[in-house]
């Protein structure tokens, strides 16, 4: 203890404090600048992958078109409300920040529990876009050259398989083969294939190109039939990734939330934690407006 | 400005993260043919709108709400400068390779 304090002048026994910082903050700081190498790594490697496989990527805006409880198509709507629900829970964050820094207990309370509100529904909102993604939307096939082509109307939109053909897509034990769509195409000749470069074909043609192929219903790490297979892959690979850390966001909300309400921090005189924990929680929005700009926007 | 008293500067961030937010599913909704037939630097400019703007979000939440802002200049530079000469020289590699190697193997 005694040469600490003979040492209390030089820098070296910790005494100076360059950046004005805490420990803790400064190591969160520097976790999160890792953390965004990290997703920086994931966004990188998708703009590779698509940048190389840019004439038969599968568009966005075609693939995420649901919102709950609504029929028909709505691009992007659901995506954007993921957006807004982040960016609200953010600022309930900074509100429980700005509150710990008067010491107001209370309202601290009020504003965290808010954040671990907005948190829980934006994984809710994340689990039913995985579901309708894992579940599939209007259906693919397979060409014997492993390319995912779709049925299309008259006006070169997609059009669902189930629709096509007349069957519910969450009904039981659906079968459904690649032979009822030659059948409804030759009997509808205002369909036609979308292949994958998006070049539409129709009549014969279509049906001849849809020998020998197969039926792909969902999307998984095997199949997928949105289009090429490495578009899901990064679906659940960045957003799974990106998910998981809104759940250890919100784990870690718990945590603080329970000993605010014990009146740990009350004690201690200052809301540090909350602090540390809020930084964590805007990294998470942060990450989420650039996962949302490039993989569903661009 | 983000001073203690106040929350006005919460909602002020709210704001424009609001709109911005908003103007990008707006562009992305309608799409502008004249956005998207014109091209800069290899790609159509309502993709540089979209990036741009992100930016711009990007930079309201690290320096306001997690308020990187009002840290000192060397913890600044320490946070923004790895990700700052890093990340776009990951993309720049990455998406020229992406690009070289499209149609082949």
């Amino acid at each position: 203890m005694s040469d600490i304090k003979t040492n209390e002048n030089k820098a070296w026994t910790g005494g100076d404090i360059p950046f004005k910082a805490s420990y803790g903050k400064l190591m969160m700081w520097f976790f999160l600048v890792s953390d965004a190498l990290t997703f920086s790594g994931f966004l990188c490697a998708y703009g590779f992958v698509r940048f190389k496989y840019s004439h038969i990527w599968p568009v966005a805006d075609e693939v995420f078109t649901h919102f709950p409880f609504l029929k028909g198509e709505y691009p992007m709507l659901f995506v954007a409300l993921m957006t807004f629900i982040l960016i609200m829970s953010s600022v309930t964050m900074v509100l429980a920040v700005n509150e710990g820094h008067k010491n107001n207990k209370n309202k601290v309370i009020l504003w965290l529990g808010l954040t671990i509100f907005g948190g829980f529904v934006f994984l809710g909102s994340q689990a039913w876009e995985w579901g309708h993604f894992i579940h599939g939307d209007k259906g693919g096939i397979e060409l014997p050259n492993h390319e995912i082509v779709h049925v299309v109307n008259s006006e070169n939109h997609p059009y669902s398989i189930y629709d096509l053909v007349g069957v519910d897509s969450y009904a039981e034990n659906i079968t459904i083969s690649v032979d009822d769509i030659k059948k409804a195409l030759i009997s509808n000749t205002n369909f036609g294939i979308r292949l994958a470069n998006k070049s539409v074909v129709n009549g014969k043609a279509a049906i001849n190109y849809l020998n020998n192929s197969e039926l792909v219903l969902g999307a998984n790490l095997v199949k997928n039939e949105y289009g090429h297979q490495l578009f899901a892959n990064f679906f659940y690979f960045i957003t799974g990734f990106h998910g998981f850390h809104v759940f250890s966001g919100v784990v870690l909300l718990i945590v603080i939330f329970i000993n605010v309400i014990k009146g740990v921090y009350e004690k201690r005189g200052h809301y540090e934690m909350v602090e540390k924990v809020g930084l964590y929680w805007h990294f998470v929005d942060l990450v989420w407006v650039f996962v949302f700009t490039f993989f569903y926007l661009v | 400005m983000s001073d203690n008293t106040g929350t006005w500067w919460i909602w002020r961030v709210f704001w424009i993260l609001l709109i911005v937010t908003a103007i990008e599913v707006i562009l992305g909704i309608i799409k502008p043919a004249v956005l998207i037939d014109n091209a800069l630097l290899g790609t159509s400019l309502l993709n540089l709108i979209f990036i741009i703007l992100t930016i711009i979000k990007a930079a309201y939440i690290v320096m306001e709400f997690m308020h990187l802002g009002d840290e000192v200049k060397g913890l600044k530079l320490s946070i923004l400068l790895p990700a700052i000469v890093l990340i776009p020289y990951l993309m720049f590699i990455l998406l020229t390779e992406g690009h070289y190697i499209f149609g082949t193997l």
